[in-house]
Protein backbone atom coordinates (compact mmCIF):
# COMPACT_ATOMS: atom_id res chain seq x y z
CA UNK A 1 0.00 0.00 0.00
CA UNK A 2 1.55 3.18 -0.67
CA UNK A 3 0.34 6.80 -0.01
CA UNK A 4 1.31 10.46 -2.16
CA UNK A 5 1.85 12.96 0.37
CA UNK A 6 1.96 16.77 -1.65
CA UNK A 7 4.06 19.66 -0.32
CA UNK A 8 2.71 22.99 -0.93
CA UNK A 9 5.39 25.53 -1.99
CA UNK A 10 5.53 27.10 1.97
CA UNK A 11 6.53 23.92 3.08
CA UNK A 12 9.22 22.75 0.99
CA UNK A 13 12.20 25.37 2.18
CA UNK A 14 12.13 22.66 5.18
CA UNK A 15 11.99 19.83 2.63
CA UNK A 16 14.98 20.17 0.92
CA UNK A 17 12.80 21.49 -2.30
CA UNK A 18 11.16 18.31 -2.42
CA UNK A 19 7.47 18.76 -3.75
CA UNK A 20 5.91 15.17 -2.92
CA UNK A 21 6.59 11.83 -1.35
CA UNK A 22 5.45 8.28 -1.77
CA UNK A 23 5.25 6.34 2.00
CA UNK A 24 3.54 3.44 3.28
CA UNK A 25 2.14 5.27 6.41
CA UNK A 26 -1.28 4.00 7.57
CA UNK A 27 -2.85 6.68 9.33
CA UNK A 28 -1.65 10.67 9.67
CA UNK A 29 0.50 9.54 13.56
CA UNK A 30 2.58 7.36 11.41
CA UNK A 31 2.46 10.02 8.38
CA UNK A 32 3.84 12.44 10.76
CA UNK A 33 6.55 10.17 12.08
CA UNK A 34 7.65 9.46 8.26
CA UNK A 35 7.92 13.28 7.52
CA UNK A 36 9.50 13.71 10.72
CA UNK A 37 12.53 11.17 9.94
CA UNK A 38 12.88 12.19 6.36
CA UNK A 39 12.35 16.00 6.95
CA UNK A 40 13.86 16.79 10.66
CA UNK A 41 13.40 20.67 9.79
CA UNK A 42 9.64 19.96 8.67
CA UNK A 43 8.72 18.68 12.45
CA UNK A 44 8.22 21.43 14.89
CA UNK A 45 5.42 22.50 12.78
CA UNK A 46 3.65 19.32 11.87
CA UNK A 47 2.54 19.00 15.82
CA UNK A 48 2.00 21.24 18.77
CA UNK A 49 3.30 20.50 22.40
CA UNK A 50 -0.19 17.64 22.77
CA UNK A 51 0.99 16.35 19.85
CA UNK A 52 -2.16 17.46 18.16
CA UNK A 53 -1.79 18.62 14.29
CA UNK A 54 -1.50 22.40 14.45
CA UNK A 55 -3.74 24.71 14.50
CA UNK A 56 -2.81 26.35 11.03
CA UNK A 57 -2.06 23.15 9.59
CA UNK A 58 -4.55 21.64 7.32
CA UNK A 59 -4.49 17.96 6.63
CA UNK A 60 -6.86 16.86 3.06
CA UNK A 61 -6.91 13.48 2.22
CA UNK A 62 -8.28 13.35 -1.89
CA UNK A 63 -9.66 16.89 -1.04
CA UNK A 64 -11.36 16.11 1.96
CA UNK A 65 -10.43 17.49 5.37
CA UNK A 66 -9.05 14.97 7.54
CA UNK A 67 -11.38 15.97 10.10
CA UNK A 68 -14.58 15.16 8.62
CA UNK A 69 -12.68 11.48 8.18
CA UNK A 70 -11.86 10.65 11.64
CA UNK A 71 -8.90 12.84 11.68
CA UNK A 72 -6.24 10.40 13.70
CA UNK A 73 -8.27 7.60 13.09
CA UNK A 74 -8.36 7.66 9.29
CA UNK A 75 -6.95 4.75 7.98
CA UNK A 76 -5.04 5.65 4.76
CA UNK A 77 -6.14 3.46 1.28
CA UNK A 78 -3.99 2.88 -1.23
CA UNK A 79 -3.42 5.84 -3.75
CA UNK A 80 -4.66 8.06 -1.28
CA UNK A 81 -3.32 11.36 -2.41
CA UNK A 82 -2.46 13.34 1.33
CA UNK A 83 -2.00 17.61 0.58
CA UNK A 84 -0.62 19.42 3.29
CA UNK A 85 -1.83 23.31 3.57
CA UNK A 86 -1.17 25.88 5.97
CA UNK A 87 -4.34 27.75 6.60
CA UNK A 88 -4.53 30.83 4.03
CA UNK A 89 -0.85 30.17 2.74
CA UNK A 90 0.01 30.12 -0.88
CA UNK A 91 0.64 32.88 -3.26
CA UNK A 92 3.54 33.63 -5.47
CA UNK A 93 5.12 37.31 -5.87
CA UNK A 94 4.07 39.35 -9.00
CA UNK A 95 6.04 38.72 -12.24
CA UNK A 96 8.95 41.14 -12.59
CA UNK B 1 9.39 54.32 5.37
CA UNK B 2 6.50 52.58 5.98
CA UNK B 3 5.00 53.39 9.30
CA UNK B 4 3.34 49.81 9.00
CA UNK B 5 4.51 45.79 8.41
CA UNK B 6 3.35 42.72 8.58
CA UNK B 7 4.33 40.55 11.97
CA UNK B 8 3.52 37.29 12.92
CA UNK B 9 0.25 36.59 14.70
CA UNK B 10 2.18 34.19 16.89
CA UNK B 11 5.89 34.20 17.34
CA UNK B 12 6.38 38.13 16.30
CA UNK B 13 8.67 38.27 13.56
CA UNK B 14 8.27 41.26 11.32
CA UNK B 15 8.24 40.40 7.86
CA UNK B 16 8.65 44.34 5.84
CA UNK B 17 6.01 44.43 3.50
CA UNK B 18 5.36 41.88 0.71
CA UNK B 19 2.22 39.74 -0.54
CA UNK B 20 2.49 37.02 2.14
CA UNK B 21 -0.14 35.54 4.68
CA UNK B 22 2.31 33.48 6.83
CA UNK B 23 4.97 33.37 8.44
CA UNK B 24 7.98 31.02 6.94
CA UNK B 25 8.90 30.39 10.12
CA UNK B 26 5.97 28.99 12.34
CA UNK B 27 3.54 29.32 9.65
CA UNK B 28 0.90 30.99 11.82
CA UNK B 29 -1.16 34.05 10.12
CA UNK B 30 0.44 37.24 9.62
CA UNK B 31 -0.76 41.15 10.28
CA UNK B 32 -0.36 44.29 9.90
CA UNK B 33 1.02 46.53 12.67
CA UNK B 34 1.46 50.23 12.73
CA UNK B 35 4.16 52.95 14.59
CA UNK B 36 1.39 53.97 16.52
CA UNK B 37 3.75 56.61 18.56
CA UNK B 38 4.42 58.15 15.02
CA UNK B 39 0.80 58.19 13.80
CA UNK B 40 -0.10 59.46 17.66
CA UNK B 41 1.31 63.09 16.12
CA UNK B 42 -0.37 62.95 12.91
CA UNK B 43 -3.91 62.10 13.79
CA UNK B 44 -6.66 64.02 15.46
CA UNK B 45 -10.59 63.65 15.72
CA UNK B 46 -10.88 67.09 13.59
CA UNK B 47 -8.22 65.96 11.14
CA UNK B 48 -10.20 62.60 10.40
CA UNK B 49 -13.70 64.51 10.24
CA UNK B 50 -12.60 67.48 7.91
CA UNK B 51 -12.24 64.69 5.20
CA UNK B 52 -14.16 63.41 2.79
CA UNK B 53 -16.82 60.72 4.20
CA UNK B 54 -15.03 57.37 2.69
CA UNK B 55 -13.18 54.98 4.41
CA UNK B 56 -9.78 57.05 3.01
CA UNK B 57 -10.33 59.89 5.83
CA UNK B 58 -8.61 57.05 8.22
CA UNK B 59 -5.75 56.42 6.11
CA UNK B 60 -2.91 56.89 8.69
CA UNK B 61 -4.35 53.73 10.32
CA UNK B 62 -5.04 51.52 7.05
CA UNK B 63 -1.24 50.17 5.27
CA UNK B 64 -1.55 52.38 2.26
CA UNK B 65 1.65 52.49 0.47
CA UNK B 66 3.47 55.85 -0.14
CA UNK B 67 1.85 57.91 -3.18
CA UNK B 68 -1.06 55.58 -2.96
CA UNK B 69 -4.16 58.10 -4.14
CA UNK B 70 -7.25 55.88 -4.20
CA UNK B 71 -9.91 57.76 -5.32
CA UNK B 72 -13.23 55.47 -5.08
CA UNK B 73 -15.37 56.68 -2.02
CA UNK B 74 -16.08 53.52 -0.66
CA UNK B 75 -17.48 53.55 2.92
CA UNK B 76 -18.64 55.59 5.73
CA UNK B 77 -21.82 54.00 5.30
CA UNK B 78 -24.79 55.27 7.61
CA UNK B 79 -25.60 54.79 11.68
CA UNK B 80 -28.97 54.73 12.27
CA UNK B 81 -30.86 54.50 15.44
CA UNK B 82 -33.34 51.70 15.30
CA UNK B 83 -36.63 52.97 17.41
CA UNK B 84 -38.85 51.21 15.73
CA UNK B 85 -36.64 47.51 15.29
CA UNK B 86 -35.17 48.57 19.34
CA UNK B 87 -38.27 47.83 21.18
CA UNK B 88 -39.50 44.45 18.89
CA UNK B 89 -36.45 42.89 19.99
CA UNK B 90 -35.99 44.11 23.30
CA UNK B 91 -33.89 47.06 23.75
CA UNK B 92 -34.29 50.90 23.48
CA UNK B 93 -30.84 51.46 22.46
CA UNK B 94 -30.18 50.05 18.78
CA UNK B 95 -28.07 51.49 16.10
CA UNK B 96 -27.61 49.60 12.63
CA UNK B 97 -24.43 50.37 11.03
CA UNK B 98 -26.44 49.76 7.67
CA UNK B 99 -23.08 49.00 5.04
CA UNK B 100 -26.07 47.22 2.65
CA UNK B 101 -25.52 50.33 1.04
CA UNK B 102 -21.81 50.43 1.52
CA UNK B 103 -20.28 51.41 -2.89
CA UNK B 104 -19.53 49.90 -5.12
CA UNK B 105 -21.38 46.77 -4.76
CA UNK B 106 -23.32 46.88 -1.81
CA UNK B 107 -21.61 45.00 1.29
CA UNK B 108 -18.68 45.62 3.38
CA UNK B 109 -16.58 43.84 1.40
CA UNK B 110 -15.95 46.69 -0.49
CA UNK B 111 -13.88 48.29 1.98
CA UNK B 112 -11.38 45.17 2.18
CA UNK B 113 -11.54 44.90 -1.69
CA UNK B 114 -10.55 48.52 -1.83
CA UNK B 115 -7.29 48.52 0.70
CA UNK B 116 -6.11 45.29 -1.17
CA UNK B 117 -6.36 46.40 -4.46
CA UNK B 118 -3.83 49.38 -3.43
CA UNK B 119 -1.83 46.90 -2.23
CA UNK B 120 -2.01 44.51 -5.05
CA UNK B 121 -1.14 47.70 -7.54
CA UNK B 122 2.10 48.55 -5.44
CA UNK B 123 3.44 44.85 -5.21
CA UNK B 124 3.35 44.64 -9.35
CA UNK B 125 0.56 42.58 -9.94
CA UNK B 126 -1.92 42.99 -13.52
CA UNK B 127 -4.07 40.14 -12.19
CA UNK B 128 -6.43 40.11 -8.52
CA UNK B 129 -8.10 36.81 -7.79
CA UNK B 130 -10.24 35.67 -4.70
CA UNK B 131 -12.28 32.45 -3.50
CA UNK B 132 -15.46 34.15 -2.35
CA UNK B 133 -19.31 32.91 -0.80
CA UNK B 134 -20.55 36.06 -3.28
CA UNK B 135 -20.15 39.48 -1.84
CA UNK B 136 -16.56 39.65 -2.31
CA UNK B 137 -16.57 38.32 -5.37
CA UNK B 138 -18.63 41.50 -6.65
CA UNK B 139 -16.14 43.92 -4.81
CA UNK B 140 -13.39 42.27 -6.61
CA UNK B 141 -14.98 41.95 -9.81
CA UNK B 142 -16.05 45.59 -9.64
CA UNK B 143 -13.10 47.27 -8.32
CA UNK B 144 -10.41 45.64 -10.59
CA UNK B 145 -12.70 46.87 -14.01
CA UNK B 146 -12.48 50.44 -12.55
CA UNK B 147 -8.95 49.98 -11.62
CA UNK B 148 -7.74 48.49 -14.83
CA UNK B 149 -6.90 44.83 -13.17
CA UNK B 150 -7.89 41.49 -14.99
CA UNK B 151 -9.98 39.07 -12.26
CA UNK B 152 -10.01 35.76 -11.31
CA UNK B 153 -13.36 35.13 -8.94
CA UNK B 154 -13.26 31.23 -7.85
CA UNK B 155 -17.20 30.61 -6.10
CA UNK B 156 -18.99 27.47 -4.86
CA UNK B 157 -21.22 26.70 -7.79
CA UNK B 158 -24.63 27.33 -5.67
CA UNK B 159 -24.31 31.02 -5.55
CA UNK B 160 -27.42 33.21 -5.35
CA UNK B 161 -28.08 34.00 -8.89
CA UNK B 162 -27.58 37.85 -8.08
CA UNK B 163 -23.99 37.23 -6.83
CA UNK B 164 -22.65 35.62 -9.98
CA UNK B 165 -24.97 37.84 -12.02
CA UNK B 166 -23.53 40.75 -9.70
CA UNK B 167 -20.06 39.28 -10.71
CA UNK B 168 -19.73 38.86 -14.49
CA UNK B 169 -21.27 41.76 -15.11
CA UNK B 170 -17.59 43.60 -14.58
CA UNK B 171 -15.89 41.36 -17.23
CA UNK B 172 -14.54 39.25 -14.51
CA UNK B 173 -12.91 35.41 -15.15
CA UNK B 174 -15.67 33.10 -13.08
CA UNK B 175 -14.97 29.47 -12.01
CA UNK B 176 -17.29 28.15 -10.66
CA UNK B 177 -16.07 25.03 -8.03
CA UNK B 178 -18.33 22.02 -7.29
CA UNK B 179 -17.88 22.07 -4.08
CA UNK B 180 -18.19 24.42 -0.53
CA UNK B 181 -16.38 27.47 -0.22
CA UNK B 182 -13.73 25.81 2.32
CA UNK B 183 -12.94 23.47 -0.82
CA UNK B 184 -12.63 26.39 -3.05
CA UNK B 185 -10.03 28.03 -0.69
CA UNK B 186 -7.92 24.87 -0.50
CA UNK B 187 -7.99 24.95 -4.07
CA UNK B 188 -7.21 28.59 -4.12
CA UNK B 189 -3.96 28.03 -1.79
CA UNK B 190 -2.80 25.71 -4.46
CA UNK B 191 -3.01 28.09 -7.71
CA UNK B 192 -1.66 30.88 -5.62
CA UNK B 193 1.51 28.98 -5.09
CA UNK B 194 1.11 28.34 -9.31
CA UNK B 195 0.11 32.22 -10.65
CA UNK B 196 1.82 35.58 -9.72
CA UNK B 197 -2.03 36.95 -8.81
CA UNK B 198 -2.84 39.00 -5.94
CA UNK B 199 -4.95 37.13 -4.30
CA UNK B 200 -6.95 39.34 -1.97
CA UNK B 201 -7.94 36.60 0.59
CA UNK B 202 -4.47 34.86 0.59
CA UNK B 203 -1.24 36.16 -0.38
CA UNK B 204 -2.76 39.93 0.12
CA UNK B 205 -4.93 38.95 3.12
CA UNK B 206 -3.52 40.79 5.74
CA UNK B 207 -3.62 43.68 3.93
CA UNK B 208 -7.31 43.27 2.84
CA UNK B 209 -8.07 42.53 6.35
CA UNK B 210 -7.36 45.83 7.63
CA UNK B 211 -9.85 46.96 5.35
CA UNK B 212 -12.26 46.02 7.87
CA UNK B 213 -11.28 48.21 10.60
CA UNK B 214 -12.70 51.09 9.15
CA UNK B 215 -16.51 49.85 9.86
CA UNK B 216 -15.25 50.44 13.62
CA UNK B 217 -13.51 53.73 12.91
CA UNK B 218 -16.53 54.85 11.69
CA UNK B 219 -19.15 53.40 14.21
CA UNK B 220 -16.48 55.43 17.05
CA UNK B 221 -17.13 58.33 14.71
CA UNK B 222 -20.64 58.56 14.28
CA UNK B 223 -21.33 58.05 17.82
CA UNK B 224 -19.42 61.12 18.78
CA UNK B 225 -16.12 59.72 19.01
CA UNK B 226 -17.13 56.90 21.67
CA UNK B 227 -17.28 53.58 21.96
CA UNK B 228 -20.60 51.51 22.22
CA UNK B 229 -21.62 48.82 24.93
CA UNK B 230 -22.04 46.13 22.62
CA UNK B 231 -21.52 45.19 19.09
CA UNK B 232 -23.05 42.37 17.14
CA UNK B 233 -20.73 41.08 14.07
CA UNK B 234 -21.90 38.32 11.86
CA UNK B 235 -19.02 35.79 11.14
CA UNK B 236 -17.74 33.83 8.50
CA UNK B 237 -14.51 33.81 8.17
CA UNK B 238 -14.53 35.70 11.35
CA UNK B 239 -11.99 37.98 10.62
CA UNK B 240 -14.48 41.12 10.58
CA UNK B 241 -15.17 41.25 14.51
CA UNK B 242 -11.26 40.80 15.45
CA UNK B 243 -10.88 44.07 12.94
CA UNK B 244 -13.58 46.08 14.52
CA UNK B 245 -11.61 45.29 17.75
CA UNK B 246 -8.58 46.04 16.76
CA UNK B 247 -10.13 49.56 15.20
CA UNK B 248 -11.49 50.16 19.02
CA UNK B 249 -8.35 49.38 20.37
CA UNK B 250 -6.27 52.01 17.85
CA UNK B 251 -8.77 54.71 18.72
CA UNK B 252 -7.93 53.65 22.43
CA UNK B 253 -4.03 53.64 22.43
CA UNK B 254 -4.29 56.72 20.07
CA UNK B 255 -6.53 59.08 22.69
CA UNK B 256 -8.84 59.37 19.81
CA UNK B 257 -12.10 57.63 22.24
CA UNK B 258 -12.20 57.43 25.86
CA UNK B 259 -11.14 53.40 26.90
CA UNK B 260 -13.91 51.33 27.27
CA UNK B 261 -14.57 47.87 27.13
CA UNK B 262 -16.34 46.81 24.58
CA UNK B 263 -18.23 43.74 24.41
CA UNK B 264 -18.20 41.68 20.93
CA UNK B 265 -21.09 39.31 19.56
CA UNK B 266 -20.70 36.94 17.48
CA UNK B 267 -23.48 35.95 15.03
CA UNK B 268 -23.65 32.74 12.82
CA UNK B 269 -26.45 30.78 11.60
CA UNK B 270 -26.84 27.11 12.99
CA UNK B 271 -26.43 25.03 9.75
CA UNK B 272 -22.78 26.71 9.81
CA UNK B 273 -21.75 27.72 13.46
CA UNK B 274 -18.44 26.24 14.24
CA UNK B 275 -16.91 29.89 15.94
CA UNK B 276 -20.40 30.16 17.76
CA UNK B 277 -19.83 26.65 18.70
CA UNK B 278 -16.68 27.12 20.24
CA UNK B 279 -17.67 30.21 22.25
CA UNK B 280 -20.11 27.73 23.69
CA UNK B 281 -18.39 24.97 24.65
CA UNK B 282 -15.93 27.35 26.15
CA UNK B 283 -13.44 25.74 23.69
CA UNK B 284 -10.25 27.60 21.91
CA UNK B 285 -9.96 25.34 18.86
CA UNK B 286 -12.45 25.40 15.97
CA UNK B 287 -14.03 21.70 14.98
CA UNK B 288 -14.48 22.33 11.22
CA UNK B 289 -18.26 21.81 9.99
CA UNK B 290 -20.06 21.16 6.58
CA UNK B 291 -21.93 24.35 6.17
CA UNK B 292 -26.08 23.94 5.37
CA UNK B 293 -27.64 26.86 5.70
CA UNK B 294 -29.84 29.16 3.58
CA UNK B 295 -26.84 32.19 4.71
CA UNK B 296 -24.39 31.02 1.73
CA UNK B 297 -22.35 34.46 2.74
CA UNK B 298 -21.42 33.03 6.05
CA UNK B 299 -21.19 29.17 4.91
CA UNK B 300 -17.36 29.18 6.09
CA UNK B 301 -17.06 25.68 7.95
CA UNK B 302 -13.51 25.99 8.48
CA UNK B 303 -13.12 29.86 9.54
CA UNK B 304 -9.20 31.10 8.33
CA UNK B 305 -9.85 33.42 11.41
CA UNK B 306 -12.22 31.16 13.55
CA UNK B 307 -9.02 30.84 16.65
CA UNK B 308 -9.23 34.74 16.75
CA UNK B 309 -12.99 35.20 16.44
CA UNK B 310 -13.10 33.42 19.99
CA UNK B 311 -10.46 35.07 21.08
CA UNK B 312 -11.98 38.56 20.70
CA UNK B 313 -15.58 37.44 21.98
CA UNK B 314 -14.06 35.54 25.33
CA UNK B 315 -11.72 38.70 26.15
CA UNK B 316 -14.53 40.81 25.96
CA UNK B 317 -16.54 39.50 28.10
CA UNK B 318 -19.12 38.86 25.24
CA UNK B 319 -20.94 35.68 23.65
CA UNK B 320 -21.41 33.73 20.44
CA UNK B 321 -24.81 32.78 19.68
CA UNK B 322 -26.59 31.26 16.02
CA UNK B 323 -29.77 31.43 14.46
CA UNK B 324 -32.04 28.74 12.59
CA UNK B 325 -32.79 29.73 8.73
CA UNK B 326 -36.60 30.33 9.29
CA UNK B 327 -35.00 32.77 12.33
CA UNK B 328 -32.89 34.34 9.54
CA UNK B 329 -35.83 34.82 7.12
CA UNK B 330 -38.05 36.61 9.79
CA UNK B 331 -35.41 38.70 10.97
CA UNK B 332 -34.85 40.31 7.44
CA UNK B 333 -38.35 40.69 7.15
CA UNK B 334 -38.57 42.20 10.80
CA UNK B 335 -35.78 44.52 10.21
CA UNK B 336 -37.42 45.76 6.51
CA UNK B 337 -40.66 46.04 8.20
CA UNK B 338 -39.16 48.21 11.43
CA UNK B 339 -36.18 50.22 9.73
CA UNK B 340 -37.15 49.94 6.16
CA UNK B 341 -33.70 48.36 5.72
CA UNK B 342 -33.64 45.32 3.13
CA UNK B 343 -30.73 42.98 4.32
CA UNK B 344 -29.02 39.79 2.48
CA UNK B 345 -29.08 36.78 4.91
CA UNK B 346 -26.14 37.91 6.94
CA UNK B 347 -28.17 40.43 8.05
CA UNK B 348 -31.00 38.35 9.21
CA UNK B 349 -28.10 36.32 11.07
CA UNK B 350 -26.94 39.51 12.78
CA UNK B 351 -30.41 40.61 13.69
CA UNK B 352 -32.18 37.53 14.46
CA UNK B 353 -28.72 36.37 16.99
CA UNK B 354 -29.19 40.12 18.58
CA UNK B 355 -32.97 39.26 19.40
CA UNK B 356 -31.95 36.01 21.23
CA UNK B 357 -28.61 37.91 22.97
CA UNK B 358 -31.40 40.45 24.45
CA UNK B 359 -33.41 37.49 25.57
CA UNK B 360 -30.77 35.52 27.62
CA UNK B 361 -29.41 38.57 29.40
CA UNK B 362 -26.04 39.23 27.62
CA UNK B 363 -27.12 42.54 26.19
CA UNK B 364 -29.06 44.68 28.38
CA UNK B 365 -31.70 46.78 27.14
CA UNK B 366 -30.85 50.24 27.78
CA UNK B 367 -27.07 49.61 26.60
CA UNK B 368 -25.69 51.28 23.45
CA UNK B 369 -25.51 48.16 21.14
CA UNK B 370 -24.20 48.03 17.39
CA UNK B 371 -25.82 45.67 14.78
CA UNK B 372 -23.48 45.21 12.08
CA UNK B 373 -25.65 44.82 8.81
CA UNK B 374 -23.03 43.62 6.01
CA UNK B 375 -25.00 43.02 2.99
CA UNK B 376 -27.83 44.16 0.61
CA UNK B 377 -31.29 42.19 0.68
CA UNK B 378 -31.17 42.22 -3.33
CA UNK B 379 -28.52 40.00 -3.58
CA UNK B 380 -29.91 37.21 -1.77
CA UNK B 381 -33.89 37.51 -2.99
CA UNK B 382 -34.49 33.88 -3.05
CA UNK B 383 -34.40 33.31 0.53
CA UNK B 384 -38.10 35.09 0.26
CA UNK B 385 -39.61 33.03 -2.50
CA UNK B 386 -42.69 31.81 -1.29
CA UNK B 387 -43.03 34.20 1.56
CA UNK B 388 -45.80 36.42 -0.18
CA UNK B 389 -48.49 35.42 -2.48
CA UNK B 390 -48.08 37.61 -5.90
CA UNK B 391 -51.52 39.30 -5.47
CA UNK B 392 -54.72 38.95 -8.20
CA UNK B 393 -54.47 41.63 -10.74
CA UNK B 394 -57.43 44.19 -11.20
CA UNK B 395 -58.75 46.28 -13.52
CA UNK B 396 -58.30 49.92 -13.98
CA UNK B 397 -61.47 50.71 -12.43
CA UNK B 398 -62.46 52.64 -8.75
CA UNK B 399 -64.79 50.03 -7.72
CA UNK B 400 -62.75 47.28 -8.29
CA UNK B 401 -60.50 49.47 -6.17
CA UNK B 402 -62.37 49.82 -3.73
CA UNK B 403 -63.99 46.45 -3.70
CA UNK B 404 -60.22 45.31 -3.06
CA UNK B 405 -59.51 47.60 -0.16
CA UNK B 406 -62.80 46.23 1.68
CA UNK B 407 -61.72 42.71 1.29
CA UNK B 408 -58.48 43.52 2.29
CA UNK B 409 -59.73 45.17 5.69
CA UNK B 410 -61.59 42.65 5.91
CA UNK B 411 -59.36 39.85 5.67
CA UNK B 412 -60.35 38.27 2.78
CA UNK B 413 -57.48 36.83 0.59
CA UNK B 414 -56.90 39.14 -2.54
CA UNK B 415 -54.08 36.56 -4.20
CA UNK B 416 -54.88 33.96 -6.76
CA UNK B 417 -53.24 30.85 -4.33
CA UNK B 418 -53.71 29.89 -0.69
CA UNK B 419 -52.96 32.21 1.90
CA UNK B 420 -49.61 31.86 2.66
CA UNK B 421 -48.62 30.62 6.18
CA UNK B 422 -48.03 33.31 8.81
CA UNK B 423 -44.35 34.55 9.34
CA UNK B 424 -43.10 31.89 11.97
CA UNK B 425 -42.42 34.03 15.25
CA UNK B 426 -38.85 34.45 16.08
Amino acid sequence: MSITVQIPTALRRLTAGTPHLTCAASNLPELFSVLDTQFPDLKPHLRDEAGQTRRFLNVYVNEEDIRFLGGNTYAFRDGDEVLLVPSIAGGSPARE
Amino acid sequence: MSSYELRCRECGKTWGNQPRSICADCFSPLEVTYDYDSIRSLVSRELFASRAPNLWRYRELLPLPDGCQPTLPTGFTPLLRAPQLGPKIGSSNVYLKNDAVCLPTLSFKDRVVAVALANARHFGFDTVACSSTGNLANAVAAQAAREGFKAWIFIPSDLEPAKVLGTQVFGAQLVRINGNYDQVNRLCSQIADEHSWGFVNVNLRPYYAEGSKTVGFEIAEQLGWRLPDNIVVPMAGGSLITKIKKAFDELVQLGLVEPKLVKFFGAQATGCSPISTAVKQYSKEIEPQRPATIARSLAIGNPADGHYAVKAITSSGGWSEDVSDVEVVASIKLLAESEGIFTETAGGVTVGTARKLIRQDRILPEETTVLCITGNGLKTTDVLAGQYETETPIAPKLREFEALLENKLSGVPTFAGEKPALPVEV
